[in-house]
């Protein structure tokens, strides 16, 4: 059971680190196309380590933002993190503080989604198995992928000109899609947005982006507060 | 658009802290059941907020600094919102972020060869 659990996952990992290198390439790209020499994209993605708050990011500096707002957009955005963390932590009791402590860095959302579906098959935990799924079929790609986005993307004197100065924006609405699972989230998408782009109008941008979110979420949530249960919606 | 007064590094070690903060809490014995659950449902709910805002503001503000120093907001309409809405269009449809990046870059590279200038 075990090798058979393992051999899934490296079928499961094998697919997600090729679609997880072709997004840290383009976020490389994305990276030098506002200013971040390669180094800083490189630090940003060891250190960090959260694909969707790193695009964020670009946009944050890009558009001026101070670091006590963006500390607050990154907390938001990787406030699921929490739920990723918790579930994991029963399965990992057993395990060393120190190891615990370690693990935590690498637990991104494909990290979580593989060595949950892992210790899921297995009945309990497989150190190697997270290892494996954060380290290997992760971290390892999206950090080389960046590095080599980030240098591409000095050899292009014109990245407006091949149309790659559309890849921020379309990664962030492309991204929100992927979290759409309910009408919700869907809801808190669609109110978010127009907010958004409303307030940076009537204000600045770098208020309306998160002035605009956190309506929208709101919205969203108070809409769900007040639809009632029995329509079996979700 | 103006530059971020803050260094890149700063900005990358304490977003960083941040988001390990949040991943290693619960590993480590922090009792995430405390959190009320309509605060988990509420945080659910702004990611996807966040990053359509993000992209939205992105390719419908376009911001203007004049001489004095004041940044005028106004809204545009281009290529690039083609681009973005063929995305969304390819990632609800083919669960495939990359696929709809690859169109959206071709949508807006097309647009520019046919002599549309860059509106963002």
């Amino acid at each position: 059971m075990p090798i058979s659990s393992r051999r899934r996952l490296l079928v499961d990992s094998a697919g997600l680190a090729v679609g997880v290198g072709a997004f840290g390439f383009i976020y490389g790209l994305s990276a030098h196309s506002v200013g971040l020499s390669p180094i800083e994209a490189a630090a940003m993605s060891s250190l960090v380590f959260a694909g969707a708050s790193q695009f964020a990011a670009l946009g944050y500096m890009a558009g001026g933002l101070g670091l006590g707002s963006i500390v607050i957009l990154t907390a938001l955005l990787n406030a699921r993190h929490i739920v990723y963390s918790a579930t994991l932590a029963p399965w990992l009791a057993d395990r060393q503080p120190w190891k615990r402590a370690l693990m935590a860095h690498f637990l991104t959302d494909e990290a979580f989604a593989l060595s949950l579906a892992h210790f899921r098959r297995l009945g309990r935990a497989d150190e190697p198995g997270y290892w494996w799924a954060a380290v290997g079929a992760i971290f390892l790609p999206w950090n080389l992928a960046t590095i080599a986005g980030a240098l591409a993307g000095g050899a292009i004197p014109d990245p407006s000109r091949v149309g790659l100065d559309v890849l921020f924006p379309a990664a962030m609405a492309g991204i929100a899609v992927t979290l759409v699972v309910d009408w919700r989230t869907l809801g808190a998408l669609l109110i978010g947005a127009p907010s958004a782009v409303a307030i940076s109008l009537i204000w600045d941008p770098a208020i309306g982006v998160i002035a605009g979110a956190l309506v929208g979420a709101l919205a969203a949530f108070g809409l769900a507060a007040a639809r009632p249960r029995a329509s079996g919606v979700r | 658009m103006t530059e971020t007064a803050t260094p890149t590094l700063a900005i990358v070690v304490a977003m960083a802290a941040v988001t390990y903060l949040l991943r290693v809490g619960p590993l480590l014995g922090t009792h995430a059941e405390r959190i009320p659950r309509v605060a988990i449902e509420y945080l659910r709910l702004v990611a996807p907020a966040i990053l359509a805002a993000l992209a939205a503001v992105n390719v419908a503000v376009l911001v203007r600094t004049e001489s004095t120093g004041a940044r005028i907001p106004s809204f545009q309409i281009g290529i690039e919102w083609l681009a973005v809405l063929l995305c969304v269009a390819v990632v609800a449809v083919r669960r495939s972020l990359i696929l709809g990046l690859v169109a959206a870059v071709l949508v807006a590279a097309l647009g520019r060869l046919a002599g549309g200038t860059p509106g963002l």
